[in-house]
């Protein structure tokens, strides 16, 4: 299948500087009941967004005029817990291209990457740095290029490499489905299975 | 399958089975890895089912998924209808997608039905040396056999369906040692949450854990069970430890696994499953059983613990650096920095959960509750993690026993572990959870939960108050 290719964003950002945020937060578990995979992103956030009566929480980032766009700007060990990849169905739905943050749980960066959502890790300090300029300046605008591995914000101010391996970054470049590319290994799979005595 | 002997270069158990698994590595990207076991549930599959069909794909090895209902089914009348619609969709499109690929399945009310980390050890099909995932973190349980089990998406969920094979990158090894060996009153649950508790709960991020010592070899394997399920709790890819007779007498027990002729060529072969002497790990911790204590959490991860009868720490003194996130958590809980938590009312107590819903919690729990009864001011929800824990709950006496004492046993699934069901903790509320995660919310809107091991949470549910187990009269022997 065909998934958006992802080359360079340019986006203002919302910063969201709060530590082990877990996929509980990001999406509920009591949303999950759906088949599909489409909107989830109305209840990103819930219970940080809308108070018990489902009235907008006027402090939380995403009800806050002055941020928007898409690259989520967080905090240390993003998308811990569940493995649930609606928290990315949910991030993705409401907008966002990228998460930025200084690190990510395991099972969320590969649920992300299946997903053409792009984890963006960057050290302790620059992430800091950058989200107190977007914290100054709400207009802020961060560019995100892929194909050069590179984070960048104002003509003279930050300008960060990110790493990502080289598999996984041309998947994201062309727009490739890496299922896709499992299934046409199938012959290989089952070379693999015959060698250690058939598929049983 | 062949594992690397001790003849060539030391080699940890993680990696012999992992190289084991290679169907290829792909440069400077993940490796192709072969999976053994896949297990599947109502929640996190539906859309890999869909787009299967939209790919015009079929399931590869149907004979190696085996599917269970657990996360959103009801904890009563289980033989009725689900009430609540959406979840009842759910359910019976796990149902219709076993049935269209052919795929076993144990549905709600099925004697072969429980949590899914419960169920697969019960069912034999957990063996040493496997790799094994489920759409669920808390996969990490079945390393307790000694195998690389670990939790995934619903991409990687479609991948397995579809190719029966992972694209992952290897993680780095850790191995944590527990030396000495637990005190009375102490249960694996208390020493995991104290190991989280030092570490963080991203403090294993990026590795594989192995368990090992003397305080780990003495486990029984549900306690070990307990140990592996929350090392995705300090952020671990998942936890194994070595098999050794304490497995392989787990494993001769169940009739399946002695019919499987796979049985013999893995008993044979065990002494291959281990880590070889001098091999390397990218990281290794060391602690002393013997100073754990019985644990509680206080705020809304799992990190976030401190001994029962502790003070709850300041921002400074936890170690945590984002002050922000840390007031967050206190403020939720309805907590400050300085306050003992022991004598704290409590309004729910919660027993079950693929953490601590197997047969030895059950009987742990009912030994510090015979005799007593239930304190009026707490809801209990005592929850088997299968059906085969309520039949020998049910066989060892123990259901009789929680009756006397005012306490009513439920019906198997992850009940109010995540509240996916009616099992909801109202908001505001206090609940003393043995499940795995204390997150805002996990057991409903504002549910404040704090949790601890089965013995902790008897005694809360005996005394109304969060109370040290070791106080009561009748300390359970363990």
């Amino acid at each position: 299948m065909k998934r958006e290719k992802f080359d360079l964003l340019e986006s203002t950002c919302v910063p969201l500087p709060l530590a082990d945020i877990d996929t509980d937060q990001i999406i509920p578990a009591r949303f999950l009941s759906a088949t599909s995979r489409d909107g989830f992103g109305k209840n990103l956030f819930r219970d940080w967004r809308y108070d018990k009566k489902g009235n907008e929480i006027k402090d939380f980032v995403l009800n806050r005029a002055e941020y928007g766009g898409a690259i989520l700007v967080a905090s240390s060990n993003f998308g811990c817990g569940s493995s649930r990849e609606h928290a990315v169905w949910a991030i993705a739905d409401y907008g966002f291209r990228v998460v930025i943050s200084d690190s990510f749980a395991d099972i969320f960066r590969n649920n992300a990457l299946n997903n053409g959502l792009l984890p963006v890790q960057i050290p302790s300090e620059m992430l800091s740095e950058l989200t107190a300029k977007i914290i100054a300046n709400p207009d802020l605008i961060v560019k995100i290029d892929l194909e050069r591995q590179l984070i960048s914000a104002d003509e003279n101010g930050i300008s960060v490499p990110f790493a990502i391996n080289t598999f996984r970054k041309q998947c994201l470049l062309n727009g490739l489905d890496n299922i896709d590319y499992l299934i046409n290994m199938r012959s290989r799979i089952i070379e693999y299975e015959n060698s250690r005595g058939g598929p049983g | 399958m062949l594992f690397q002997g001790s003849t060539m270069e030391p080699l940890t158990l993680f990696d012999k089975i992992w190289d084991a698994h290679v169907v290829k590595s792909v440069e400077d990207g993940p490796d192709v890895l072969y999976i053994d076991r896949h297990y599947i549930h109502e929640v996190t599959s539906p859309q890999a089912f869909e787009s299967l069909r939209q790919r015009g794909t079929d399931v590869f090895r149907p004979e190696r998924t085996t599917a269970v209902a657990d996360h959103n089914i009801p904890t009563t009348d289980q033989h009725l209808p689900i009430r609540d619609s959406v979840s009842r969709a759910q359910v019976e499109t796990l149902e219709e997608n076993c049935r269209t690929y052919g795929i076993e399945h144990f549905g709600i009310g099925h004697s072969g039905n429980g949590i899914v980390h419960v169920t697969g050890p019960e069912l034999g099909y957990t063996l040493p040396g496997m790799t094994i995932v489920c759409g669920d973190s808390h996969t990490s349980t079945h390393g307790a056999f000694g195998a690389i089990a670990f939790g995934i998406g619903t991409s990687e969920v479609e991948m397995v369906l579809a190719t029966q094979c992972l694209l992952q990158v290897k993680p780095a090894r850790m191995r944590i040692t527990v030396n000495g060996s637990l005190r009375k009153g102490v249960t694996s649950k208390d020493l995991i949450l104290y190991i989280i508790s030092n570490i963080s709960t991203s403090g294993a991020a990026g590795y594989f854990v192995e368990f090992a010592g003397e305080a780990i070899k003495g486990l029984s394997m549900e306690a070990r069970m307990t140990i592996c399920n929350m090392s995705i709790e300090m952020g671990a890819r998942g936890g194994l430890i070595e098999p050794d007779e304490i497995t392989f007498d787990y494993l001769s027990r169940i009739t399946s696994f002695n019919s499987n002729p796979e049985a013999a060529k893995l008993t044979e072969k065990r002494l291959s499953l281990r880590t070889d002497p001098g091999a390397v790990f990218d990281r290794e911790l060391e602690f002393d059983a013997s100073s754990v204590p019985p644990m509680i959490t206080y705020g809304t991860n799992p990190g976030m613990g401190m001994p029962i009868d502790g003070i709850i720490p300041d921002h400074e003194q936890s170690g945590t650096d984002n002050a922000g996130s840390f007031n967050k958590a206190l403020e939720y809980m309805g907590f400050s920095p300085g306050m003992k938590l022991l004598g704290l009312p409590v309004d729910y107590v919660f027993l079950g959960s693929c953490t601590n819903g197997r047969i030895e919690d059950l009987r742990a729990f009912t030994a510090m509750v015979k005799g007593k009864r239930k304190a009026e001011n707490v809801t209990a929800l005592i929850v088997p993690g299968s059906q085969q824990v309520a039949r020998e709950a049910e066989k060892e006496g123990l259901t009789e026993v929680l009756r006397e004492a005012g306490f009513a046993m439920r019906q198997p699934g992850c009940s109010s572990c995540l509240a996916m069901n009616d099992d909801k903790i109202p908001p505001g509320k206090y609940a003393v959870s043995t499940s795995n995660r204390n997150f805002e919310g996990r057991q409903g809107p504002g549910a404040r939960t704090i949790l601890a091991g089965p013995l902790a949470a008897a005694a809360a549910a005996v005394t109304g108050r969060i109370t040290d187990p070791r106080d009561l009269t009748t300390v359970y022997d363990l």
